[in-house]
């Protein structure tokens, strides 16, 4: 789900930048007030743990395929949201950085689309209600219960999000043909697998770690809690209700009579008035108002080379020809390049030899 | 070699290209940084269409390479990541936008072609920009640039502590990995009754290191203070690498130089 910079536009990477720049701004000043210097380390180490156990591959029993862990989920559920969001931070950039794994300016939309639902949504709306409430009863056989599922709901949900969030940004920086609803067709199926198994993953691993040292995880009582908190199920059961109905909501745009949701919601119905979805005044917001020409001059006038495009050139051929010669002559001099630089590189290589040889024959 | 001693590897190179001499690795890390992010935004900021403006950015990447005398095809390996899922979308390009955009001789080429190779060669320039910085700079100096930035210090701080024991528990679980292949040969993956276990145990004795390097931290006088490579000066030289870079590329997003040369040979 590593989302490359070219799938992006400038816009769209900047305020997914702001986004997780203004939540990892908050996680730090809540690490820093909660005063927990000795958690740096552990991040780190926990941080690296996840990144290498990243590239275990799990059999998947009947298959012949393999899966992997998920990270914002173990994470969480070890350091906290706030903890585990900073080592998804920095796993995210060591994979863009030193593996190509995601992009540099794509860091921000990767950030929010991993970590921020793997250690927030994961966390706060799944994990945690989970474990305080009394599902499965008492003991230590219902928190495991409760871990197997939490991790299954929160792994299989928070990628839903993170890959309905890549059909968003993509979608809105225009980068690619595929319609919304096909685009989601596409990607939301592929990830419920995949969530659901990295769900059973992340399980046994949270579970081992039950079994072992249950005080390594956050909300989880060692000799399981007292089990008639009903307010906490209530809360529960109403959270993951409100959750299905956004996540249902969602997926309801694949099987609607207009898939295009998005692009209903943003561009109009012609037949109806552009504005007429948004509850405007058709005169004062519509295509050919005052306020559309003076955002269309803005847009004019802020734009890189507005005036540019390949079908409406004066001659096409023309333009097509010289544009294909040109790159071709850039081809060539990057060519040139790679040869000059070569040349030199061997010329340098042949110098630094023969002045070896110079001294030594001097000693 | 296993996925993750290849990655083990991978991460050794890096570090190996990153310690050479050469113009480039000379200069500031924060003037390379700004540069690669100036460089990256400018590409991405290419309409659909633009494929003949796009290919002119290329010459930079190559100047960097041979400038700092690393092989192309170190970068190209990368590809295999970036390329999946661009190509996933891009693929679909020519059977959604099929209408005629130019003709090259008797063959029509859609907006779909068009665009699909926009976005291939925006991947690529944009993984070679980011390689080209981490195998160009310490990565000890990319952080100390980002602290010059003002990035939040915990933040840097977890990640020079991230990367130091990346190394360490891909180490260790490249040595599991292959002690338990050893005694299940033919197996692809780690079994099922395993899954819990094997990752578990690494865990648990990671969180009692983690105790450790916390303590001996402390010892050496760790006060949540951490202390970054030396900073190299911001010189001239610097400036001068980072304001020229940035006017090149601005000179080729607004000026289309591909155009521009094949009207001086059609013409």
């Amino acid at each position: 789900m590593h989302m490359a910079d070219a799938l992006l536009a400038p816009a769209v990477a900047a305020t997914m930048y702001v986004a997780s720049g203004t939540v990892a701004g908050v996680s730090i000043h809540k690490l820093k007030k909660d005063d927990e210097p000795q958690k740096l380390p552990t991040m780190a180490v926990t941080a690296a743990l996840v990144f290498a156990g990243q590239m275990i591959n799990y059999t998947i029993p009947g298959t012949g395929s393999s899966g992997h862990m998920c990270g914002g989920m173990l994470l969480s559920a070890l350091l906290g949201p706030q903890a585990g969001f900073l080592s998804m931070i920095v796993i995210l950039a060591i994979q863009c950085l030193f593996f190509a794994d995601g992009g540099l300016m794509a860091l921000g939309a990767n950030i929010w689309n991993m970590a921020f639902y793997g250690c927030f949504v994961g966390y706060y709306l799944i994990w945690r209600p989970i474990m305080k409430s009394s599902w499965f009863g008492s003991g230590r056989s219902a928190q495991r219960l409760r871990i197997i599922v939490a991790s299954i709901i929160g792994c299989v949900v928070t990628l839903q999000l993170g890959a309905f969030s890549v059909v968003i940004e993509t979608s809105l920086s225009g980068i690619t043909e595929l319609p919304f609803g096909a685009f989601c067709a596409l990607m939301q199926p592929i990830h419920l697998a995949i969530g659901l198994v990295e769900g059973l993953i992340t399980a046994a691993v949270l579970c081992f770690v039950f079994e072992s040292r249950p005080e390594l995880l956050r909300d989880v009582e060692a000799e399981g809690k007292g089990a008639n908190d009903k307010k906490s199920l209530i809360t529960t059961i109403v959270i993951l209700a409100i959750l299905a109905l956004v996540v249902g909501g969602g997926l309801s745009l694949l099987a609607s009579s207009n898939p295009d949701g998005l692009e209903w919601a943003l561009f109009g119905n012609e037949e109806e008035g552009y504005a007429a979805n948004m509850g405007l005044d058709e005169e004062d917001f519509g295509v050919s108002s005052k306020a559309a020409d003076t955002a269309g001059s803005i847009q004019e006038a802020t734009s890189f080379l507005p005036d540019y495009a390949f079908p409406d050139s004066e001659s096409p051929v023309g333009t097509t020809v010289s544009g294909i010669v040109g790159s071709a002559i850039v081809a060539g001099v990057a060519v040139l390049i790679c040869f000059a630089g070569g040349f030199f590189r061997r010329k340098k290589a042949e110098e630094v030899p023969a002045e070896g040889t110079k001294e030594e024959q001097n000693t | 070699m296993n996925k993750v001693e290849k990655a083990l590897s991978e991460l050794g190179a890096m570090d190996e290209l990153a310690a050479q001499d050469s113009p480039i690795h000379r200069l500031s890390a924060a003037a390379k940084l700004l540069n690669t992010i100036a460089y990256i935004i400018i590409v991405m900021s290419f309409d659909k269409y633009q494929l003949s403006g796009l290919i002119p950015m290329l010459l930079w990447p190559v100047l960097l390479f041979q400038l700092s005398g690393i092989r192309v095809g170190t970068c190209f390996y990368k590809l295999r990541i970036v390329l999946p899922l661009v190509m996933a979308v891009g693929l679909f390009n020519p059977i959604f936008d099929r209408h005629i955009l130019l003709h090259v001789g008797k063959l029509a080429v859609s907006g779909g072609v068009i665009s699909m190779l926009t976005l291939m060669l925006k991947g690529v320039l944009c993984l070679m920009a980011s390689f080209l910085l981490v195998a160009t700079t310490p990565f000890d100096c990319i952080c100390a640039a980002l602290r010059k930035m003002h990035v939040p210090k915990t933040l840097v701080t977890l990640l020079l502590l991230t990367y130091r024991y990346v190394g360490v528990m891909t180490e260790e679980v490249a040595v599991m990995t292959d002690a338990y292949h050893l005694r299940a040969p033919g197996q692809k993956g780690i079994h099922v009754s395993a899954w819990g276990s094997f990752l578990g145990q690494l865990l648990l004795r990671s969180m009692d290191r983690a105790q450790e390097l916390y303590s001996s931290m402390l010892l050496r006088g760790y006060h949540q203070h951490f202390h970054y490579a030396p900073e190299k000066p911001f010189k001239a030289a610097d400036a001068a690498y980072l304001i020229l870079s940035i006017a090149l590329f601005l000179a080729l997003r607004f000026v289309d130089l591909s155009q521009l040369l094949g009207r001086m040979i059609v013409r």
